[in-house]
């Protein structure tokens, strides 16, 4: 049966060739592959200067680059991971591909303006580059005042203006999507017959187009009292530093759920095509990603509780950031349950999604030590935190992204990738993901401060073993690349619904054409049916 | 120094060291549960649901509300306890008692100094005696900076232009970390040095040994006669000034109508920017001392001005500023 599949001949791959075809294209699925391109290569710069870092932490003594050069090294790794890798990844890529065929629509509602968005995120990288070359910039990627505003002297305007600008990028496709899902499902297609991905999409935009104005104007704050002197940070000049702080987390703190969601959004398609099973409690699943958006705008504070705010407020965000962890420890259960009777198997991406559920768990429940205001207070701006998130966002949002890329890589080329190297790397970034974090959790009790060039020698042994599993998990990481890029004249044909899965999106050809559907889908029954007819011709390999 | 060579614990050093720890396994031990109870869930079931043939399906299950209910109310109870333990003690790490030792410390790009009432001051080195609450007031000279203490499991950070303060009081003689923690550019990592924790008989010798330029009052006093405060603040309340005896802990009436209480803080603001809160019935005339007065300087008027209200700032040299004393709080050991 395999070898009877053929690539349809006209697929939105080979509508329009040359580069022109692609730069003016509006087709959501053309952007969305320039979206992966583009944050491939910004995933591998930001990946370089993790490694510098990671490098320069083996020895206790900063032996290796000058103190400014690690500031500037971690700095552009947050700024690359965060604006330009990990905001965009999920959303503009698998969202930008899948929402439009998932609810049975032929495109976006706007695609002049999902391009715009594109060109919006190469221009803020231009910006990013430009400080760079131009020396780089040292304030951290959280830009703190009074430090970024008064005292560094790099290239802080330039990388403001880099986030700023890609700011309005993940504006505009937060407002694409969510006029799409309003007003563009296909008939039959209500609200709770949408794909959970479809769910997470709408939450993770309300954010977007709510937070992300508030740190585009921040940032210019910060510029305008660089460049014009305007005091608003600087105590010297009657402003107030601690301000920043609070802007600056009123919008990322709903930020870090931006990456996450759409990941969630993923875990939930793959956890039920790999057990042919609906989605367990599919209103709590869905309802919690709008509380979590919801609830994530109320906790910013958090991030001060060592500020100088007072006893009193440190005690409603305390309880609060306990509350936003419950609609996460939902999702948890939900996703659990969900394997009870189902019929279970384990290609890369469920592996992938298992590989999440591990440090999905251990990334929220180490939120709850943070929300602990006894706790945070010794463990606040420590190596604790920095294996906290990235147990979120690297173990989280990019296991996501991964196990996404993969469950979906049939469908946006056409061709299977190997499945014995792709189940490697799948444990190769689990393996290596845990040896380069969990040490940090103890880096971080012991009390070693983040952002330091050298530290006591006390710390090198868990500091090494980071650094050992940081190498693990760039093979992990490089793995993909190679096989991904081999399928795409090798990879044997994938069908259109390999995996045997439910959504609207597999009753397209692989690769669909441009227009997604031949005629208007009509949705009759609810989602995440799996019927043994399907499932059966599913062609696992 | 310290413990150290047994990677994974730091030294329990201070009397908050034992109940932080015990509130962090308290978490661990939770966290532990709910994960180990997830993991072994999927793990279970992907075994013994795995897929048998390919035409095979899983059940039509769609929820069970009791199960949501169950799972939903149970972890925010437990999470109620985790808020409330951890609220209680970061009430009492953030509430100094009365009879607290006052030390001053100053963060600037890449140190700390700090002082002592009794003159001393040093740099990268903090004395300190067993057995006795220290209060310490912070500020910063340039940015952020953050006064860690991990074998105390406190920290507080240096806020340019205001006073924060942290407590602690040591339990265990001996040489502790002090680390910066919130990054502050090039040399922030530099930016550390060492607790000594010494018996009191020691760190009175150890007071007794320094101190050239006399108290910090003494230096505040010649500083307030250099800087020429005394003619507009009269004793009398007939200067130009408002007399500035017996202010401290009072509410004062601003000019604007609104009222503040005279604390470190205040005396801090109104020496730099005294613009800021004119009090009532007199003029906007005091310069600013705005990058005159370097916030060392400022700290020794502070106390100077301090020392003009006795009975606020009762014989021990406490905080005008801090709280009614948590004397029997049961959650202080020693
Ligand atoms: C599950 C519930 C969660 C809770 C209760 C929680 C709590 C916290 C708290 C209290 C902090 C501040 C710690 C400190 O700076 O001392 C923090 C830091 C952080 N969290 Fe979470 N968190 C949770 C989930 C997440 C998620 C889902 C993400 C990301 C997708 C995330 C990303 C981050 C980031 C990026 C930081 C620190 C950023 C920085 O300082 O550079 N957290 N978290
Ligand atoms: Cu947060």
């Amino acid at each position: 049966m395999l070898d009877t599949l053929k690539l349809p001949e006209r697929h939105y791959l080979n509508n329009g060739h040359g580069l022109k075809s692609w730069l003016l294209t509006k087709d959501h699925k053309r952007i969305a592959i320039m979206y992966l391109i583009s944050i491939s290569v910004m995933f591998l710069i930001g990946g370089l200067f993790a490694a510098a870092v990671r490098v320069e932490l083996m020895t206790p003594e900063g032996d290796l680059f000058l103190a400014d050069t690690y500031n500037k090294m971690f700095t552009m790794h947050g700024v690359v991971m965060v604006f330009f890798f990990l905001i965009p990844s999920t959303p503009a890529v698998l969202g930008n591909f899948l929402i439009p065929p998932m609810i049975g629509a032929k495109d976006l509602a706007f695609p002049r303006i999902n391009l715009l968005s594109l060109y919006l995120l190469w221009v803020g990288a231009a910006f990013f580059f430009y400080a760079l070359f131009a020396g780089g910039v040292d304030t951290g990627w959280t830009f703190y005042t009074p430090f970024s505003s008064s005292a560094s002297n790099s290239n802080v305007v330039p990388t403001a203006l880099g986030a700023f600008i890609s700011g309005f990028s993940s504006i505009l496709t937060g407002l694409n999507f969510i006029v799409t899902i309003h007003r563009m499902r296909a008939p039959g297609l209500t609200w709770f017959r949408l794909p959970l991905f479809v769910w997470a999409h709408y939450a993770t935009s309300l954010i977007q187009v709510l937070g992300t104005p508030v740190v585009a104007i921040t940032i210019v704050m910060v510029a305008v009292e660089r460049m014009f002197g305007f005091a608003i940070f600087d105590p010297v000049r009657g402003g107030d530093p601690v301000l920043f702080q609070h802007l600056f987390w009123f919008y990322s703190h709903p930020a870090v759920y931006i990456m996450i969601l759409p990941a969630m959004g993923v875990i939930s398609e793959v956890v039920s095509t790999f057990s042919r099973k609906t989605i367990f409690g599919y209103s709590f699943v869905a309802f919690s990603s709008l509380a979590i958006a919801v609830f994530g705008f109320l906790v910013w504070a958090h991030h001060l509780f060592v500020a100088g705010i007072s006893t009193y407020s440190a005690m409603v965000f305390s309880f609060l950031s306990f509350a936003v962890a419950i609609p996460s420890a939902v999702k948890t259960f939900n996703w659990a349950a969900t394997l009870y009777k189902g019929a279970i198997s384990f290609e890369t991406p469920m592996l992938y999604a298992y590989g999440f559920f591990g440090l999905f768990l251990i990334g929220g429940l180490t939120g709850l030590f943070l929300a602990t205001l006894g706790v945070d207070i010794h463990v606040h701006d420590t190596y604790f935190v920095v294996a906290h998130f990235h147990y979120i966002m690297v173990g989280g949002a990019i296991m996501g992204y991964l196990g996404g890329l993969h469950f979906w890589w049939p469908k946006l080329t056409g061709r299977m990738y190997s499945e014995f190297f792709s189940r490697i790397s799948a444990i190769l970034v689990f393996v290596g993901f845990n040896l380069t974090f969990f040490p940090q959790f103890m880096l971080g009790y012991m009390g070693m401060p983040r952002r330091y060039h050298a530290y006591p020698d006390e710390f090198q042994v868990l500091n090494i073993m980071s650094s050992a599993g940081a190498a693990v998990l760039g093979v992990g990481y490089l793995l993909p690349v190679l096989y991904f890029l081999w399928s795409l004249k090798r990879g044997e044909v994938a069908g259109p619904n390999p995996w045997g899965a439910s959504g609207l999106e597999w009753q397209m050809p692989s690769p669909p054409p441009t227009e997604n559907f031949k005629e208007q889908p009509v949705v009759h029954g609810e989602p995440y049916e799996y019927t043994p007819h399907v499932a059966r011709e599913a062609n696992l390999v | 120094m310290g413990s150290f060579g047994i990677p994974l614990f730091p030294e329990q050093a201070s009397t908050f060291a034992r109940d932080v720890d015990a509130l962090y396994f308290f978490i661990i031990a939770v966290s532990g549960f709910f994960a180990l109870g997830v993991t072994v869930a999927v793990i279970v079931f992907g075994i013994v649901f795995r897929r048998r043939h390919a035409g095979e399906v899983g059940a039509r299950i769609e929820g069970n509300l009791p199960l949501e209910l169950a799972w939903s109310i149970i972890p925010t109870m437990i999470s109620m306890v985790m808020f409330g333990w951890g609220a209680s003690s970061y009430f009492h790490m953030r509430t100094p008692p009365a009879e607290a030792l006052n030390i001053y410390a100053v963060g600037k790009q890449w140190m700390w100094k700090f002082q002592h009432l009794e003159g001393q001051r040093e740099i990268n080195e903090l004395h300190v005696p067993v057995g006795r609450p220290v209060k310490v007031t912070i500020t910063s000279e340039d940015v952020v900076h953050s006064l860690y203490l991990p074998s105390f499991r406190t920290k507080m950070d240096a806020i340019p232009g205001r006073y924060t303060h942290l407590w602690f009081e040591a339990t265990k003689v001996g040489e502790y970390h002090i680390f910066c923690t919130e990054y502050c550019g090039t040399n922030h990592s530099g930016m550390i040095g060492t607790v000594v924790v010494m018996e009191p008989n020691d760190y009175q010798a150890w007071l007794a040994g320094g101190g050239v330029e006399g108290t910090l009052v003494e230096r505040g006093q010649r500083l307030f006669q250099d800087l020429a405060c005394g003619t507009c603040h009269l004793d009398t309340g007939k200067g130009r000034g408002p007399s500035l005896n017996d202010i401290v802990g009072k509410t004062v009436a601003l000019a604007d109508g609104s009222t503040a209480v005279v604390d470190e803080g205040y005396l801090r603001e109104s020496i730099i920017n005294s613009q800021a809160k004119i009090v009532q019935g007199y003029q906007p005339l005091m310069p600013a001392f705005q990058g005159l007065v370097s916030e060392d300087n400022l700290v020794a008027l502070v106390e100077y001005v301090k020392s003009l209200s006795p009975q606020a700032t009762t014989t021990a040299p406490a905080a005008a500023t801090a709280p009614a004393a948590p004397a029997a709080d049961p959650t202080k050991k020693k």
